[in-house]
């Protein structure tokens, strides 16, 4: 805004600040910046778990293998948590650097959640310090009782944010003053809008899915590729004890969150569906590609009344479309209808594959040998990543152009520093790099497993377990 | 607690944990100053010390500077989205430092135990790490001198320039002096702390002489910043030369930095590190004083930019319920990891 005066003898073609390209940017940022946060976050909540797992079946069984495997896990978690911290960091402190209007006019009433948050993360860190560095130092219950407090204040930490994420979607605790600003605050009420249980559930559910199913398609793919240790098959089960539950909860309770979406943003879930006009008895579309210009969607594949059925319970109910809402206060439709496909696909295949696990796993209690099986695991490693991603696209962009669904504007809530595209590239750069770093620490770590595991039991253990210090 | 006095609270609150970061985060950097400034025989030894000693708790100390933020913009919304905007980019290059000073570290410690890998993420750690309190110093200079505060008014309006708003704030010389003091106050903390945390007495001296060296840097760059801020923050050098409480703290600050140097100089190491902190903190109190009951000057002071008193007052019993959790686990987290605790 400011620069646009002193930049008018510029030639239009090279001018690269007006509004609507720093609006865009610093949404961009915000983007990646939680996309990135979100995978290490999701690893942060489930990786302790899953490492505190191991270790008390270990200790309770006197099995090196499984303590070898805890300390294994323990490793990666000191990698990835840090990077989730300081990327957590960059978060709170973009809140103000790209929407200072909306931290102004929010702040008295989400600062609470984000408060309590602030002190998980300290519970956190205090407790992830204990359990990494304390092996030879705190006794073993002592030990494991650290690995507990770190999961359960990592999944504290999902809870006080996602009520944040929930109010935006759903505020509430508030009156609104005649200039248009907040009053009659009642914090504790804004911590339980309409959307926050289902989203909590959610967010939960995903994480562990997400991490669960990853680590064990991690270490299926390894067993494929002849590694037979008895290591892997602790690693497998332990992981899928996690994950796959997780996995076949999570349609159950998605569609917990499409009925409050139905109810609460009617908008936002006629653009996850494609669906223009209001109808009785509307039609489940799957694929299609919703078409902004015709207002139509073309070429979905549709379920009759069952759009109806499973938003409301009623296949007659009526599904209000895109089309009663006026064109500057619906959302991207083609994004968030895709993103929502890809979320449900995903999350479909995912959950067939995990019952598939568990009834091997209950009819033969030996996951290991079926190969079929093994590469079904090896495939869905990715996706509760990706459909995490596609899931909060779903949210963020259909919530759009709101920032605070029917309040705040997001083009009212940008900071007015122009140039917003340099720090969108530098961050984006940064966490490029930073990811692939990452990429390729993991894959080190993985490559040391596969070849210690193809040793001698006990040789292998040893191995394991010195190089884990 | 009756509302008019809430908000001072919360701002004592910030104040406190800006100063628990600084005397834990802020060596935390020290020590990657230390990595970078390596030098002489034990130059291995000295950054084993180093990461041996912020190995399990600096992601711990971080967490403070989050509960700055968090405490600021839930108890002074306008304050943090002023500060944010204007001073967006500084802010920014903060962040930078924040993330590779971070990655870096767990990066070396957990990655490829090569030489080459172990170089090149020393290198990035120990360069954030010099580069981000500079940064954080300049922020606060930058505040402090009410050049934050003066340019809300032009952000309003939109009528003047990038330069104007958005660089020459921060980049100053008085914000830019107080960035120096920062990196030296972060140095001299570390030195000191690191005395104690080294297993052999010639590392101990040499942390012994980077500190003494640090405490004259320090010295020199705090007289910068007394010059330079003749002309950047008149208002502050006033509050604190006018009044008797501010020539107090000036007074102790003094005499806790000739305590320290002095129990360096005769090897009283635990009574330095009492002394180092002291200083470091009395420098910090001494802005607070001078700026109080400001947050923003000129232009926002705590109780124009509080909350609503609903607001404060949840805050407040998160506030105390977390301290009570948080007390003891940091105890705790210390004593476990303190250079003299047995191992099993
Ligand atoms: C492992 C990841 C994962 C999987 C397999 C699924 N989801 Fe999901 N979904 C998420 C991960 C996720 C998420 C990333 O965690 C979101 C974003 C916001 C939230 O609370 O959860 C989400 C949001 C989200 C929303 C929007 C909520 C809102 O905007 O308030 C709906 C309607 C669904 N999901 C529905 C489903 C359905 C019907 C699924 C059936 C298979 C499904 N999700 C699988
Ligand atoms: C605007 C949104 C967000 C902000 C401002 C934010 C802020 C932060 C901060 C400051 C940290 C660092 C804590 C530390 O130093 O230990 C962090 C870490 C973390 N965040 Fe977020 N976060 C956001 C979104 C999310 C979401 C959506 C989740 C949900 C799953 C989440 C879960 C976590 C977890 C589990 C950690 C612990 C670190 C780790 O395990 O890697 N955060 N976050
Ligand atoms: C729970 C914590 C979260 C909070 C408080 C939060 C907050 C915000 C805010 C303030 C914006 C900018 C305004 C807007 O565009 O509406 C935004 C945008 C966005 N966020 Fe989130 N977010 C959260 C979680 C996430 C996560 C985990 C993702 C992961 C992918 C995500 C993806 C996005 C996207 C894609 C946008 C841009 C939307 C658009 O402008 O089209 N968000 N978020």
């Amino acid at each position: 805004m400011l620069a646009r005066r002193t930049t008018t003898s510029v030639p239009r073609a090279v001018r690269t600040t007006t509004p609507v390209d720093d609006l865009l940017a610093a949404r961009t940022q915000m983007a990646v910046s939680l996309g990135f946060h979100i995978v290490f976050a999701e690893i942060g909540i489930a990786l302790p778990l899953m490492m505190v797992v191991a270790e008390w079946r270990g200790r309770r069984s006197n099995d090196p293998e499984l303590l070898a495997l805890a300390r294994r896990w323990a490793r990666g978690t000191a990698i990835l948590f840090a990077v989730g911290a300081v990327s957590g960091t960059v978060l709170s402190f973009e809140l103000g650097l790209l929407w200072p209007r909306f931290m102004e006019f929010a702040g008295p009433l989400i600062g609470l959640p984000f408060s309590l948050e602030g002190f998980a993360f300290f519970t956190e860190a205090i407790f992830l310090g204990v359990y990494l560095y304390g092996w030879d130092r705190v006794s073993p219950r002592m030990h494991i009782a650290a690995g507990v407090v770190v999961a359960l204040s990592g999944a504290a930490s999902a809870v006080f944010v996602v009520m944040v994420n929930a109010w935006m979607n759903g505020p509430v605790g508030y009156e609104l003053a005649a200039d248009g600003t907040l009053i009659g605050v009642d914090p504790i009420a804004a911590m339980g809008s309409p959307t926050a249980f289902a989203q909590i559930v959610h967010q939960l559910l995903a994480a562990y899915a997400a991490t669960g199913l990853a680590v064990a398609g991690i270490h299926a793919l390894l067993m494929l590729r002849g590694a037979k240790a008895a290591f892997h098959r602790h690693a497998l089960s332990t992981a899928l004890l996690i994950g796959a539950p997780a996995a076949v909860l999570l349609p159950v309770s998605g569609d917990l969150n499409a009925r409050v979406v139905a109810r609460t943003q009617p908008v936002k879930l006629a653009a996850m569906e494609g669906q223009w006009e209001t109808e009785r008895g509307a039609p489940l579309r799957i694929g299609g590609w919703p078409d902004e210009s015709t207002e139509t969607t073309r070429w979905a594949l549709e379920i009759p009344n069952a759009l109806s059925l499973l938003a409301f319970h009623d296949p007659q109910a009526t599904v209000r479309g895109l089309k009663e809402f006026p064109r500057d206060e619906r959302p991207p439709v083609a994004i968030v209808h895709f993103a929502f496909q890809v979320m449900v696909g995903l999350g479909t295949i995912a959950a067939l594959v995990s019952l598939w696990a568990g009834w091997v796993a209950w009819r033969r209690r030996d996951l290991t040998g079926n190969r079929r099986l093994l590469q079904a695991l090896a495939l869905v490693t990715p996706f509760g990543f990706i459909a995490t991603e596609a899931g909060w696209v779903v949210t963020e962009v259909g919530r759009q152009p709101w920032v605070v669904q029917g309040l705040l504007r997001t083009s009212d809530a940008v900071t007015p520093m122009p140039g917003l595209v340099v720090p969108m590239l530098l961050f984006t750069v940064l966490y490029i790099g930073l990811g692939a770093v990452v990429v390729v620490l993991i894959a080190a770590m993985v490559r040391e497993t596969r070849d210690a595991t193809r040793m001698a039991g006990t040789a292998e253990h040893r191995a394991v377990s010195a190089s884990a210090q | 607690m009756d509302a008019a006095s809430l908000p001072l609270v919360h701002a004592m609150v910030i104040a406190i944990a800006l100063n628990a970061y600084v005397l834990t985060g802020g060596a935390d950097f020290g020590g990657g100053v230390w990595d970078l400034l390596a030098s002489g025989p034990r130059r291995e030894q000295q950054r084993e010390t180093v990461a041996k000693a912020i190995g399990p708790i600096w992601e711990a100390n971080h967490v403070w500077l989050i509960l700055v933020v968090v405490v600021l913009f839930t108890a002074f919304p306008p304050a943090f989205a002023a500060i944010s905007i204007v001073l967006h980019v500084p802010l920014t290059l903060l962040l930078l430092g924040i993330v590779l000073r971070g990655a870096a570290f767990v990066f070396r410690s957990y990655g490829s135990p090569a030489d080459a890998a172990q170089r090149r993420w020393g290198r990035v750690f120990a360069i954030a790490s010099v580069v981000t309190p500079v940064f954080l110093g300049i922020c606060v200079g930058a505040i402090v001198s009410g050049a934050v505060g003066e340019r809300l008014a032009l952000v309003r309006s939109g009528a003047a320039g990038f330069a104007a708003v958005y660089v020459r704030p921060w980049l100053a010389p008085f914000p830019l002096a107080v960035g120096a003091l920062t990196l030296a106050l972060f140095a001299f903390l570390a030195a000191v702390y690191l005395t104690l945390e080294a297993k052999d007495a010639e590392v101990r001296e040499d942390f012994r002489r980077r500190a003494l060296a640090a405490a004259a840097v320090a010295a020199v760059t705090a007289l910068l910043g007394v010059v330079a801020g003749r002309w950047g923050a008149p208002r502050l050098q006033a509050a604190l030369l006018s009044s008797a409480g501010g020539i107090l703290l000036l007074l102790a600050a003094a005499l806790a930095l000739a305590t320290a140097a002095w129990c360096l100089w005769t090897r009283r190491w635990a009574l330095a590190r009492v002394a180092a902190a002291a200083l470091v903190s009395l420098v910090l109190w001494g802005w607070v004083y001078a700026q109080n009951p400001m947050l923003v000057p000129p232009a926002l002071d705590v109780h124009q930019a509080a909350s609503p008193p609903a607001t404060l007052r949840l805050l407040l019993w998160a506030l105390i319920g977390g301290a009570v959790i948080l007390a003891p686990s940091l105890l705790y987290l210390y004593r476990l990891f303190s250079p003299t605790a047995p191992r099993r």
